[in-house]
């Protein structure tokens, strides 16, 4: 286990999103055993993890989905702890769910437009959003749900954007799609950033993850078991951090994508 | 010659079950509410409408709109306030809650305005006047005026459900509630424009039930919550020109009933309305997919 470091901050800036002690129950179940985390300005900060150590239960508390039973979030210096999950939106927190979520009954500029229904002020709109990905003007009016995993995740991203946030959540990015497809996805994060925004990301794939983070932190079982720029850590690091292994293990590679057996 | 009447007669019929039914449907349709009580919202707002012109003398016309929007503003109410408390608990409750909402609403309206039957004073000629196709079939002016009224009603919530801001959100929420939240949607504020329209459309319908005939205080769940439940099943439950489908076709069956024999009426409605169900239960305008 390696101590959470906490490292020194881009800029000087305060953080944009701080996390607390966060504990999160499922029920009876202990999702989160107190997280904390700090996102700067223009950071990509990743979560990294195996199934079910709390990854997207993190996100979604951030979000504002799940309530947590202890600890507080504070955005922009206000704590945002109590606020319902549609005025943390409106403060500029946007989450690309995981699974994509979008409505299958609306055109894909409707879900666009929906997303920007309660849209800050700022540098996105939906034309923007067709810049960025050319193929979507063609098909607008179609319905999402005949759309592939790929697409269906790049409106997903687009109905976020056109919300102007400034704290962009992504819940699995990678999750059932082709790696040739992740990669395009994934390239399109330089753009978002260079528009000001900041990056929270849950990934899966820890590969991705290192490659696009700046900072990153690992999960396990609830809990904090790594934290550093990608860096600082090295392969055996993470992989004792992701699968809970006592040292680091003898001859382990970093594994890339969602690892069987590791829900130990 | 007399069938086709009864054909003609039960399609204009049918409108005003169109417009029973079409509020229920969106309910159904975006919180997933039944809401039992909706039969008799269309009585109060016919007695509503009976106070207000005994009161005011102002002339019918200009209750309707009063009476549709004090009623669609008592549908923003209800559902942030009690039915929404009702949808936190599970949907079942609503069923419950809305039940009793049912009885209080009955109850209340036999301590006020007793059990007699009661008409909208609208004047006769309005009620009365016709014109004729041929020699043997008369036609009532008020029901086609009822009829094109449900259609006008039903291409409007066409256009705002595609075409609007809130019409969008509506049918956001309905996909993905949570996915809406994300977005800035506050779920249950569209939940209450939605119940706000669904009371509004169902207070029209009992303006104008209570034109062509009477109301009591029991009329809501006897007649009218039967009837738009059976529109509501045979079109389609949460589509929308499926309830003047379900309306039409629940209005030409029952006039050809009561064409074989005059207690045949009910009876030929509620036959075509078990058929759908064994035949196909999501509804004729429903794709199975959805339902």
């Amino acid at each position: 286990m390696s101590e959470a470091v906490n490292d020194t901050r881009p800029g000087g800036a305060g953080p944009l999103l701080e996390v607390r002690g966060l504990v999160v129950h499922h029920g009876q179940l202990r999702a989160l055993s107190g997280i904390s985390l700090q996102v700067f300005p223009g950071e990509v900060y990743a979560i990294i993890g195996a199934n079910g150590a709390g990854k997207s239960t993190l996100l979604r508390t951030i979000a504002g989905l799940h309530s947590p039973t202890a600890g507080s979030i504070v955005y922009d210096g206000r704590d945002v702890t109590g606020l319902r999950p549609e005025k943390r939106a409106g403060a500029g927190i946007a989450m690309v769910p995981e699974g994509r979520r979008l409505f299958p009954s609306l055109t894909l500029e409707e879900n666009l437009k929906v997303g920007a229904t309660y849209a800050r002020k700022g540098p996105w709109t939906i034309e923007r959003v067709y810049d960025m990905f050319p193929w979507m003007k063609d098909r607008r009016t179609q319905r999402t749900a005949q759309m592939s995993g790929g697409e269906q995740q790049s409106v997903a991203i687009g109905r976020a954007l056109v919300a102007n946030p400034r704290v962009l959540l992504l819940d699995e990015l990678s999750l059932g799609l082709a790696p040739v497809i992740v990669q395009r996805i994934y390239g399109m994060l330089p753009q978002i950033l260079e528009s000001g925004v900041t990056v929270l990301l849950v990934e899966q794939d820890v590969s991705q993850a290192l490659r696009v983070a700046t900072r990153l932190q690992c999960l396990l079982e609830g809990r904090t078991t790594l934290e550093g720029k990608p860096s600082d850590v090295t392969t055996d690091q993470v992989e004792a951090a992701y699968f809970g292994l006592a040292g680091p293990a003898a001859e382990g590679t970093l594994h890339a994508g969602p690892a069987e057996g590791s829900e130990a | 010659m007399a069938w086709v009447n009864a054909i003609i007669q039960g399609i204009l019929t049918g409108g005003l079950y169109a417009l029973f039914a079409c509020g229920l449907s969106l309910m159904f349709g975006v919180m997933k509410v039944v809401n039992l009580a909706h039969g008799d919202l269309a009585t109060v707002a016919g007695y509503i409408g009976i106070g207000i012109i005994a009161a005011t003398h102002m002339p019918f016309l200009w209750s309707v709109p009063i009476v549709v929007l004090a009623m669609a503003v008592v549908g923003y109410v209800l559902q942030r306030t009690l039915i929404q408390a009702a949808l936190r608990r599970g949907e079942l409750t609503t069923l419950i809650v809305t039940f009793g909402l049912s009885m209080v609403i009955e109850n209340g309206l036999l301590q006020f305005f007793s059990a007699n039957n009661r008409g909208l004073g609208v004047g006769d000629n309005i009620v009365t006047a016709s014109f004729s196709i041929g020699s043997q079939i008369q036609v009532a002016w008020l029901d086609v005026i009822i009829f094109v009224l449900a259609i006008v009603v039903l291409l409007g919530l066409q256009y705002y459900m595609s075409s609007t801001k809130y019409g969008r959100l509506i049918r956001a929420v309905a996909d993905d509630r949570e996915a809406a939240q994300l977005c800035g949607a506050d779920y249950r504020h569209v939940f209450g424009v939605a119940a706000a329209i669904a009371f509004g459309t169902v207070a029209l319908a009992g303006m104008a039930y209570g034109m062509t005939t009477v109301i009591s205080p029991t009329t809501g769940t006897d007649t009218i919550l039967l009837f738009a439940f059976a529109a509501v099943v045979i079109g389609g439950l949460g589509s929308l020109w499926g309830t003047l489908i379900g309306g039409i076709i629940l209005g030409v069956a029952q006039q050809i009933g009561a064409q074989l024999n005059i207690s045949y009426e009910l009876l030929a409605g509620y036959i075509v309305f078990l058929a759908v169900l064994v035949i196909r239960p999501q509804g004729l305008t429903t794709r199975r997919s959805q339902s």
